[in-house]
């Protein structure tokens, strides 16, 4: 064989063999699709019986409309809505009465028109029966609708815009969570979105609201998906979820979805498929990680009726507000599916579905597994109402009493999250809030599988949700007392820094002045200090002068002269009148009699110290004599001694006047203070003073004298 | 005499330089991983409910962690209750006790509300506030950021004019969760049969 050929036959045999290969891949790359389209099962999961046929007889219907709609302003998985009506204010059927307050929050609309005519809380189903803030709406039958903004052709815009449509028309999930589907549709998790799944599971019992959405509005929901794979940018795959209970629904869709690349993919019943982890594990294998979200591997889930909700929001213009909902119960006479305006009071449902009042077990809001009964059945239908099931008490009997755990393990068996039940519900008793979370406790996905398989009827589930809401607040608790402490340590701080700052600025003060006078002395010679000197040793002088003009012993004697004349006079005054006064007031005027002599005394005394001085300072001859001359030479002394004079006269005067005149004149002056003191005493009660009580006893021992006096004036008018 | 020295020499100089290296090495140790404050307070700080309202008769939460360290009782917090009296008696391997009356007994969660038309600005319940959650300036109106209020009490008694009120906290749907349910009654035999029928029939469709 030449080599030539060699080659040849060589390239030949290669040709081949990559051949081979690619038609490999071609059948690998086929299988893998096939594999990936071929359903997964997931751990656990229960069959509780469907119930499904009640409300599937009937196609989607309608009741007439509620003359009052409570609108709540959360609906939605985050924030409450800001309201953007007032009381009394007309709204048309779709005008937003409520924005969305930050990123995760959700707006609200009027589902018809008519006139706001409350923004109070309203009734609200919840398991807690507390009321939200909400707009209570008055309709007026007239369903005008506000202006829409349709949108002919959505790939004419950008896939932001189409966000912001979403998120204007107030689209949240409509499985039962509502998160809000704007917030989903933009994922911040930095993975690749490869796969859209839209759920159409429905796998908990009664409910068939999605069931007769996909059969009757299959092409909206595909238009719908539609837009969502262009929001994202065209995953790879773009898979449909039904359960294999809903043959009509797989129908449809499969119809609808003909001429797309979308994948109907189908697989058998059990609950809880339709959980977005539990689906996203059937159809693609993947496990959605610890605390994570579907985006972290690359997969966006969204419910059917979402699907067609974005679909109406998009190319009508439609905002969020109806929804088809799952009216059933045995209770009821008439059980389907209606499309009814949200905030639709739930009583007002069951009046138009017959509702036997005296049969009916409770109003359970959702499904019997995940569902919880409402209390009120005012509060109205809102995004996340997925089902009103109205049972008897055969239908669904009330649950026995709990028993005690026999860890026999059924829950462990059933959980879809693959966790341990029976442990669970030991720490959530015992609420050891580290167990349960090292137990996993948040990956439960609250489908009640546990609870229905438990031989014991322990109510697992209540205990879970409790110990998660139990954890959580605690959580906020911590970061609370955190911020609290945080706030603390700071003012602490602060204030010590006050603290020092201050100290420094005292101490830098001193040091400034302790300086200054250092320098002060350092610097003598220095002309400055020389001229503060000079002034310093001024006003030395001018003090010295005052003090010696004070201290002149002249005046001292002035002073003592005329301080031991009026005492003498005084001395001589109550002598007098100890003699005039009768028996009972002797003493009182003997005592006052022997104070004045002992300050006349002292008086005495202190002349005789003042004469002294004023020899031995005059160093000569002089005497009281000339220190009167002296003291006469200035001016202020002759005033001095006019007043001196006056009061001699006075004294003179009132010591010729007769007794009776005098008397009359001292009464006179007393009724005067009595009138004086009377007034204060008024003032400060109407002040509220405090001295109330001591101005009260001054005016009483006043008049007491007065009476006193006025008694002697009438004894002498008697003797005269 | 000098063989017998020789003989202990080589030991104890090993033995001896031993001692010193590690000795050496502790006493880097100890200054070069030294923690600053006690690990302990921090933890149990951590537990105190950091509304520093003092009425523990400490000045705040941080001294009455120390004071728990340094073996005062675990009973002496109200605002935190029983809840934080197990946690402690949990950290410091203690038997729990019951709240100490004493210091006040466990209330609803609470927030202070200045009733702002009577506020006359004297600032007097910011300078109280240990949290900071009063704001206002002298001679203008206060009031109480409500989400960092900690319900301690200490404003309302500074204020002149008894403006401020201590409001429970309201429930609110965002703040609710369920509680734990209660234990199921005791059944006896006979009772049991009634409920026996719904409870085989659930557990065949299982």
């Amino acid at each position: 064989m030449s080599p030539e050929q060699e080659i040849t036959r060589r390239e030949q045999r290669g040709d081949a063999e990559s051949e081979r290969r690619a038609s490999r891949e071609v059948q690998l790359i086929a299988r893998e699709h096939q594999r990936a389209l071929k359903p997964n099962d997931f751990h656990g999961g229960v069959h509780p019986p469907e119930n499904k046929h009640q409300s599937t007889g009937e196609p989607i219907g309608s009741i007439p409309l509620a003359e009052t709609l409570f609108v709540p302003l959360v609906q939605h998985v985050g924030a409450s809505a800001l309201p953007l009506v007032k009381l009394g204010e007309r709204v048309l059927k779709g005008q937003m009465i409520g924005e969305a307050d930050g990123l995760i929050s959700c707006a609200v609309h009027a589902p018809s028109s008519g006139t706001v005519v409350a923004l109070e809380p309203v009734p609200m189903p919840h398991p807690s029966g507390l009321p939200v803030d909400g707009v209570v709406i008055r309709t007026d039958g007239e369903e005008q609708w506000c202006e829409l903004r349709p949108c002919e052709d959505f790939r004419k815009l950008a896939p932001l815009e189409l966000l912001d449509k979403i998120r204007d028309c107030g689209i949240a999930g409509l499985g039962g969570a509502g998160f809000p589907a704007a917030v989903k549709l933009a994922p911040h998790t930095g993975t690749e979105i490869d796969t859209l799944i839209i759920n159409g599971t429905e796998c908990e019992p009664y409910i068939t609201a999605d069931d007769m959405t996909m059969r009757e509005r299959a092409a909206e929901i595909i238009a719908g998906v539609e837009i969502l794979a262009y929001i994202l940018d065209e995953p790879q795959r773009v898979l449909i979820g039904i359960e294999d209970n809903k043959p009509e629904a797989i129908a449809a869709m499969r119809k609808a979805a003909e001429g797309t690349r979308f994948d109907v993919v189908v697989y058998p019943t059990k609950y809880p498929s339709g959980g977005e982890k539990q689906l996203i594990q059937i159809l693609t294998g993947r496990e959605v990680p610890n605390r994570g979200l579907p985006a972290n591997v690359g997969i966006i889930c969204h419910n059917t009726g979402t699907a067609r909700a974005i679909y109406r929001a998009v190319r009508f213009g439609e905002p969020l507000i109806s929804r088809v909902t799952t009216v059933v119960g045995e209770a009821l006479e008439r059980q389907r599916n209606i499309e009814v305006p949200i905030g639709t009071p739930i009583s007002h449902i069951l009046k138009h579905h017959g509702v036997h009042r005296g049969r009916m077990q409770r109003i359970i809001h959702g499904g019997p597994m995940m569902g919880f009964t409402l209390e009120d059945d005012s509060a109205p239908v809102i995004k996340t109402t997925t089902c009103i099931l109205v049972p008897t008490d055969a239908e669904l009997p009330p649950p026995p009493p709990a028993q005690p755990c026999i860890r026999c393990g059924f829950c462990a068996e059933a959980c879809p999250a693959s966790l341990l039940p029976q442990q669970l519900y030991w720490y959530a008793r015992a609420e050891d809030r580290e167990k349960l979370q090292a137990y996993n406790l948040f990956d439960c996905i609250e489908c009640g599988a546990c609870s229905y398989v438990c031989p014991s009827s322990i109510p697992l589930v209540q205990y879970y949700r409790a110990a998660k809401g139990d954890i959580r607040s605690a959580e906020e608790e911590k970061e609370k007392s955190a911020r609290a402490r945080e706030r603390f340590e700071f003012r602490k701080l602060r204030i010590e820094k006050a603290e020092k700052e201050k100290e420094e600025k005292r101490r830098a003060r001193r040091e400034a002045a302790e300086q200054a006078r250092q320098q002060r002395q350092e610097n003598t010679d220095a002309p400055e200090a020389k001229a503060a000197q000079q002034e310093a040793d001024v006003v030395a002088a001018a003090l010295a002068r005052v003090k010696a003009k004070q201290a002149s012993p002249e005046q001292q004697l002035a002073r003592a002269q005329r301080s031991l004349t009026s005492a003498e006079q005084r001395v001589e005054r109550l002598q007098k009148k100890l003699n005039e006064a009768p028996e009972d007031q002797r003493g009182q005027l003997a005592a006052q009699l022997k104070a004045a002599q002992i300050k006349a005394a002292e008086a005495r005394q202190k002349l005789a110290e003042a004469e002294a001085s004023a020899g031995d300072s005059a160093a000569g001859p002089s005497t009281v004599k000339a220190a009167a001359d002296s003291s006469d030479s200035s001016p202020s002394a002759d005033k001095a001694q006019d007043a001196i004079e006056r009061a001699k006269a006075a004294a003179a005067a009132r010591a010729s006047m007769s007794d009776e005149e005098r008397l009359a004149a001292e009464l006179e002056a007393l009724k005067a203070r009595v009138t004086k003191a009377e007034a204060r005493l008024e003032k400060a009660r109407a002040e509220n003073d405090a001295n109330v009580d001591a101005f009260a006893t001054a005016l009483e021992k006043m008049q007491n004298k007065l009476e006193q006096k006025m008694r002697e004036q009438n004894n002498r008018g008697g003797e005269s | 005499m000098l063989e017998w020295f020789t003989a202990i020499s080589t030991p104890v100089l090993v033995m001896g330089g031993m001692a010193l290296a590690f000795g050496a090495l502790l006493g880097f140790a100890a200054v070069r991983f030294r923690v600053e404050g006690d690990p302990l307070v921090e933890k149990v700080d951590a537990l105190l409910p950091q509304t520093q309202c003092g009425q523990c008769g400490y000045p705040g939460c941080r001294p009455y962690a120390e004071a728990i360290v340094n073996g005062d009782t675990i009973n002496k917090c109200p605002p935190g209750g029983q809840a934080t009296i197990n946690e402690l008696a949990n950290l410091l391997d203690m038997e729990p006790v019951p709240l100490d009356a004493e210091h006040g007994v466990e209330d609803v969660r609470k927030v202070a509300f200045i009733r702002e038309a009577e506020c006359i600005g004297c600032t007097k319940c910011i300078q109280a506030c240990p949290v900071d959650a009063i704001v206002g300036a002298a001679k203008y109106m206060h009031t109480v950021i409500a989400d960092e209020c900690t319900g301690c009490d200490l404003c309302v008694e500074p204020c002149p004019v008894d403006c401020i009120d201590m409001i429970p906290l309201e429930a609110s749907l965002q703040d609710w969760h369920p509680q734990i349910p209660a234990d199921g009654v005791r059944l006896i035999a006979s009772d049991r049969q009634q409920h026996g029928s719904s409870a085989s029939d659930k557990r065949d469709a299982a």
